[in-house]
């Protein structure tokens, strides 16, 4: 007999943190207890992106999507939605019953997006070989081992356009021909897994729900360059995606579909994981690759690049997690299939992590060439609290920001570049009016600080420079040559830098000068954070003629700052003042305001 | 030595797809739907379902989907209806093991509606 309901409970760190594992197990023990364990199958699968609204559990065949569960929800839905055959409304998504005989329709979230690099998130469980197998799995390897040369690989590559997902973009199908054609016996395949832009979980989420797919992605590059050994340099705060790879390792060695003779091919090939400590610059490839040494994480000059000398000083393809997710399908459905979505500059899907203030975070799977509006609006549903949407952060810490005028680009590698920001591995930060883009620059600034790892000059002193004169403009003692500074400091640090890390560290400030200066005049000359985010540039003040003097907020303040009678409007001592903004959220009468 | 030869991966692939097949609701225009309240499963709804599921699955039809609802009550159950783009809505009375096997066999594979367990739905108003 087979199962009349199969229950898809999410796997990823966002819904695991939300209890989503006791949940599993929870279904699993109703299950039994109520006498159905035969008739339902429940999957631990990997991220469905509707972050927002995790932990997510979907029941099929019914496609009924139930958000926001709780282990203690497991009886309810085994007895009535298994047994009985009735939804849960009050945990369904759209808070109503699918209408019978209805094609089952994808909700909006997902309604513009196409997953390729997600295609099995949220639809196998990541932890067993033979679902990703059934998916397809390992038919891409099958044909590059038996039916194409290494040369057909590059040329099928070279026809799908796929550019490196980590950020610059540059030709996958290049560097791979650049590493085959090096006349050396060893060779190495490295998966750049160290993803470190603030807010963005594209590559972890991909190695949590289907880490199959860039094992078999890899094994295929070992062939067609002629490598035999591959590495995986994963940070180690992804402990789940760490296991995730490790389980999904044992298997394919189980199965021989990693070691020795694969597939009774002849052809070795293995992959170690190497775990970083979480240095952000150790995402650069030259320091990625002097990490997997065992040296400190430090960027090297190029050329030589690694596809000529990388790790060890033998030639290496290095790739990033969401590109190596791309390569088996294109092998499978042909590189014009690849190049037939997206745009004519940049081929097929971006995978972004859409955060900050959204109605719908989560992870988002759409072709190149929809407009961020698209990205914000229809997917994400807009701006969260009917609050007005001010900009987005692209790119992360090497990125700019995007605004209004520009929602309405296209988004592809060089559309983002002409306007100021780019691509970057993925990050996607909304902002809302109450983000004073100076602050949201000096955090930028302050992250890649903190990550530069101070081998060159531009990059180590240009970076603190720039920092402290922002931090000087945010305490209301920024002066009018500053921004010129600015602008001198920037030009060296991006001629002068090692490393992309230094090289793009003045991004997020130059994008936000060019769109915002008026933000910048206003804490300049006016000494005034419009937003009110600013607290050396802002005073909180009582409104007397809305306050009714019922102390609440006199009650509340923790450094005694405001005193007046009852029933009286009361007055803030401004020189005592911590502008905690305590007593405007404690005010029922918005009488106090922010100057 | 292999320990994985081509033949066996495929032989995996083929065992598997199918179970993963199933999962897959997308495409399919046919619904049963199986009225399943505490009344209809007292007449032996389950066993009805069961059974609908099994020939479902030994016949291979992917363009089936069952799911369950509450009960159909005032009707002669276990209720049955059956929905597809060429034959419309369809519902079934009485429908106990052997009806169930005809149901399959005529309406779902071959497309013929089974006239003789066919019934109207009545209401509870009426």
């Amino acid at each position: 007999m087979g199962f009349r309901n199969y229950i898809l409970v999410c796997g990823g760190t966002g819904c695991e943190s939300s209890r989503s594992d006791q949940i599993y197990h929870a279904l699993i023990d109703e299950a039994e207890a109520q006498g159905v364990a035969d008739q339902v199958q429940v999957i631990k699968t990997g991220c469905f992106g509707f972050c927002e609204q995790g932990p997510i559990v979907k029941i099929l065949p019914e496609d009924s999507f139930y958000v926001q569960v709780k282990p203690e929800d497991a009886k309810e839905l085994i007895a009535e939605h298994v047994i009985k055959g009735r939804e849960v409304t009050r945990l369904l998504y759209n808070k109503a019953p699918r209408k019978a005989y209805e094609e089952v329709e994808d909700i909006g979230f997902y309604k513009k997006q196409q997953r390729i690099v997600l295609r099995n998130c949220g639809s196998i469980d990541p932890e067993n070989i033979d679902e990703y197998i059934a998916a397809v799995g390992y038919k891409a390897l099958e044909k590059v081992l038996f039916e194409m040369t290494p040369d057909d690989v590059i040329a099928e590559l070279k026809t799908a356009g796929l550019r490196g997902r980590g950020g610059a973009g540059f030709p996958t199908w290049m560097k791979w021909n650049f590493t085959k054609q090096e006349n050396n016996p060893v060779k190495y395949v490295v998966c750049n897994a160290d993803e470190g832009d603030p807010g963005a979980y594209m590559d972890r989420s991909t190695l949590e729900g289907d880490p199959h797919s860039v094992l078999e992605a890899m094994t295929i590059c070992g062939k067609t360059v002629g490598a035999h050994q591959g590495f995986i340099y994963i940070r180690a705060e992804y402990p789940l995606a760490i296991h995730r790879l490790e389980v999904a390792m044992k298997q394919a060695r189980e199965y021989g579909l990693l070691g020795k003779d694969i597939l009774g091919s002849g052809f070795d090939y293995d992959i170690e994981i190497r775990l970083g400590a979480g240095a952000f610059v150790c995402g650069e490839e030259t320091a990625l690759l002097q990490s997997i040494e065992g040296h400190r994480g430090m960027p090297k000059p190029r050329p030589p690049f690694p596809a000529s000398k990388g790790l060890w000083g033998k030639p290496t393809v290095i790739n990033n997690v969401e590109t190596w997710a791309n390569v088996a399908q294109i092998i499978n459905n042909g590189g014009e299939w690849f190049a037939s979505i997206g745009t004519p500059d940049s081929h097929g899907t971006k995978v972004f992590a859409l955060t900050g203030k959204i109605c719908n975070s989560g992870l988002v799977e759409v072709p190149m060439g929809t407009t961020l509006r698209e990205i914000v609006y229809d997917i994400g549903g807009g701006i969260a609290h009917g609050k007005k949407f001010k900009a987005v952060q692209t790119g992360g810490p090497s990125g700019g920001v995007i605004t209004e005028e520009n929602l309405d680009t296209p988004i592809d590698f060089g559309g983002l570049q002409k306007i100021g920001s780019m691509m970057g591995s993925g990050g996607m930060i909304v902002m809302d009016e109450d983000d004073c883009i100076v602050d949201v620059a000096k955090f930028y600034l302050n992250f890649t600080v903190d990550e530069s790892c101070g081998k060159c000059a531009p990059c180590r002193i240009g970076g603190k420079s720039l920092c402290n004169i922002l931090e000087k403009i945010t305490q209301g003692k920024g002066e009018e040559k500053d921004i010129e500074q600015i602008q001198q400091i920037a030009h060296a640090m991006r001629i002068g830098s090692l490393c992309a890390l230094g090289q793009t560290a003045p991004n997020p400030v130059l994008s936000s000068l060019r769109y915002f200066p008026e933000e910048y005049e206003a804490h300049i000359v006016d000494k005034k954070c419009p937003s009110g985010k600013c607290k050396k540039l802002i005073s909180y003040e009582i409104n007397p003629s809305k306050c009714i003097g019922c102390t609440a907020c006199a009650r509340k303040c923790p450094v005694g700052a405001i005193s007046g009678e009852v029933k009286h409007p009361h007055k803030i001592n401004g020189n005592v003042c911590i502008k905690c903004g305590v007593c405007k959220e404690t005010c029922k009468f918005s009488a106090i305001e922010i100057h | 030595m292999a320990k994985l030869s081509l033949s066996e991966l495929h032989e995996i692939r083929s065992r598997e797809e199918r179970n993963l097949k199933k999962r897959d609701i997308h495409g399919r225009s046919v619904h049963v739907v199986v009225a399943m309240g505490t009344s209809g499963i007292d007449a032996g709804a389950k066993l009805t379902l069961n059974t609908i599921a099994d020939d479902v699955e030994k016949l291979g039809l992917e363009n089936v989907i069952i799911t369950q609802t509450g009960s159909a009550a005032p009707n002669p159950e276990p209720v049955v209806e059956v929905y597809s783009p060429q034959s419309g809505l369809v519902v079934y009375g009485s429908v106990d093991k052997e009806a169930a096997h005809r149901i399959v066999s005529e309406h779902l594979r071959d497309g013929r509606i089974v006239d003789d367990l066919r019934i109207e739905i009545k209401t509870k108003e009426q």
